[in-house]
């Protein structure tokens, strides 16, 4: 039972991509633009496969559960 | 551009992509059959064994609308920025929801729930909030299903048609086989669907970059374009000084919205597992890549010199794909988009019949209706939503729709309290949560009607941004908040504060028939029904339905 508790503690980092993308200033710049294309768009975008990434981990991690 | 003529080759190739949709939708009747179709977990949840693939195909399909595909390069195209929130609305949609979905997938397997409406009456112990739910999630559904048409018809417009009939008969053939194939129909259409969109927007992407030298001239051209309109106030390639909580609030909002509509319930219910709900978490921020990169498609339209037809903004994309490529790829683009319309107008009429046939006619039409009746109730209901949506479509004015899907959005979230706070258990009490439901929906509906659109003139109803310097206590601030986020704060205070008093004034709390373990139980387990182990293999005829 506390190594099930344990492993629940994994559904915290459920959180990362909140604050990566719900602080519109961190990102509201052009600069540095990527291909051409500016940080405020190609930030919000990179953070599909990190949220995937994310929720990938929380999968393994509590299989189960 | 002139629109004079119909354009022959898009039209075959939408047509034949819309019989061959046709004919999927009606085989899906006989796809992993069932015993019987009579039954609302086989009509209204697919027999409930979707696994992974089809899963992530049919939320997919369910959750990125045509409209979605549309409108939000459409509004890319006309403000710029914010248009982008849809990227971090449906980026934190999945690990916002992941626990609340598997949660819910449970209870619901365990008692046998087809509708949310169904898990709030067992939960709470009342049948007036399971109804006061269900309204909500039906008039909620019902203008985004009429949206879906705004989608078919941003492309019929394109193609040079004109007229009503084209669309009167998409949406009578989508009747006919929602109506024989229930929620397989959909599910089976997906992968067209899917796999489409997929194709024509990574070409895009590639092709028409390259075509227009580059991002940037894309956003240089953008940039030009927003420095020349000085009566849009908040227009321009980056977000306003005070727009970033409204930016950030709204993605947050249409994120907890998006999870409590009654289409991605029956999405989520219909799946097998809740290992096959986590990695669909995992899964499905792919189609959010694809609709970021359709939302650039806005700037590239702007790049491209594209100019709507008529003053209809929604048909952007499709003239940016009849611009800058052959006829052939273009008809298959325009079929995408209109496939795109069809797959989740079903599944929200289903989930919209579903709700009708469990928490208005069997609690309160008929108590002792069989499965059976209510699946057929459940049918008809659903040829009935669509030609309410087609009415409302023809006789009044599309901004009706749009206005009403914004409405829309807000009254879903104010259904969230009584949702969420029963899967956590959290001790309310249901007269609290009816209090607040009702609050959050006056004072949202409210505040809609009291807000402006400088831009369009309209006095009422102009977007769903609240101006926090209307709010007592924020002084003079030009920060404006989603509102469906301040309705819900409302609602929520009142349900706190309300479950409080009514607890010290010791008035009885409703009966809460779930117990603490339903919440994590998973298939296998006693009370959640054995499944077959491979998709093909025949399932065993249904036992009697599971739980009370």
């Amino acid at each position: 039972m506390g190594e099930e508790r344990s492993r629940r503690h994994w559904y915290w980092l459920l959180l990362v991509p909140l604050l990566g993308l719900l602080v519109p200033p961190i990102y509201n710049d052009v600069d540095p633009t990527l291909i051409g294309i500016p940080f405020f768009y190609w930030y919000q975008l990179a953070w599909v496969p990190i949220s995937v990434a994310v929720t990938a981990v929380v999968y393994v991690k509590t299989r189960g559960l | 551009m002139p629109i004079a003529a119909v354009n022959g080759l898009e039209l075959a190739i939408l047509i034949a992509l819309f019989v061959f949709v046709t004919v999927v939708g009606f085989a899906a009747a006989h796809w992993r059959r069932a015993a019987s179709l009579e039954d609302i977990d086989e009509w209204g949840l697919g027999g409930r064994k979707f696994g992974g693939w089809v899963t992530w195909f049919l939320l997919g399909g369910d959750l990125y609308t045509a409209y979605t595909f549309v409108a939000v390069p459409a509004l890319v195209f006309g403000l710029g920025a914010i248009g982008f929130f849809a990227v971090p609305y449906t980026v934190i949609l999945y690990p916002l929801v992941l626990l609340a979905a598997i949660r819910i997938w449970s209870v619901a397997h365990r008692h046998g729930m087809v509708t949310p409406a169904d898990f709030v009456r067992a939960r709470h112990g009342s049948s007036t909030l399971a109804l006061a739910i269900a309204l909500t999630g039906i008039v909620a559904t019902m203008p985004y299903i009429a949206l879906q048409l705004v989608g078919i018809e941003a492309v019929v417009k394109t193609v040079g048609l004109t007229g009503d009939l084209p669309i009167i008969f998409a949406f009578a053939v989508l009747a006919a086989y929602t109506y024989q194939s229930g929620l397989r129909a959909p599910a089976l259409i997906a992968f067209v669907k899917d796999t489409l969109i997929y194709i024509v927007v990574f070409v895009a992407i590639i092709a028409i970059p390259i075509q227009l030298g580059g991002f940037d001239a894309i956003f240089g051209a953008a940039e030009q374009k927003f420095a020349a309109t000085k009566d849009v106030p908040n227009d321009g390639i980056l977000l306003g000084d005070s727009a970033a909580l409204g930016y950030s609030s709204l993605a947050f909002g249409s994120a907890l919205a998006l999870f409590l509509y009654p289409h991605t319930m029956t999405g989520l219910l219909a799946a097998r597992s809740r290992n096959t709900i986590k990695r669909n978490m995992m899964a499905l921020p792919a189609y959010s890549l694809v609709l970021g990169l359709l939302a650039l498609l806005g700037y590239m339209a702007i790049a491209a010199g594209v100019q709507p037809i008529g003053d209809d903004p929604n048909t952007i994309v499709p003239v940016l794909y009849d611009k800058q490529f052959p006829d052939w790829f273009a008809g298959i683009a325009f079929g995408a988009i209109a496939i795109g319309a069809l797959v989740p107008a079903a599944i929200m009429a289903i989930a919209a019949s579903n709700l009708f046939a469990r928490n208005v006619y069997k609690e309160y039409l008929k108590r002792d209706a069989t499965r059976e009746q209510e699946a057929r109730v459940a049918r008809l209901t659903s040829l009935v939503v669509k030609a309410g949506a087609l009415l409302v479509v023809l006789s009044l004015d599309p901004q009706f729709s749009i206005d009403l899907q914004l409405i829309g959005g807000v009254i879903i979230l104010q259904t969230l309290p009584p949702i969420v706070l029963g899967l956590w258990r959290t001790m309310v009490h249901r007269w609290a949560l009816l209090a607040g439901w009702a609050v959050g929906l006056i004072s949202g509906l409210w505040m809609l009607y009291d807000t402006p659109n400088p831009t369009t003139g309209h006095e009422h109803f102009g977007g769903a941004q609240y101006a926090l310097s209307k709010l007592p206590g924020f002084g003079d601030t030009e920060v404006t908040v989603y509102t469906g986020i301040i309705a819900l704060a409302a609602n929520l205070i009142v349900v706190v504060v309300g479950s409080f008093v009514l607890k010290a004034l010791k008035v009885p709390a409703g009966e809460d028939t779930t117990q603490p373990e339903d919440y994590e139980s998973d298939w296998g387990e006693p009370g959640v029904e054995p499944l077959p182990a491979t998709p093909d293999q025949e399932p065993t005829p249904k036992p009697e339905p599971v739980g009370r």
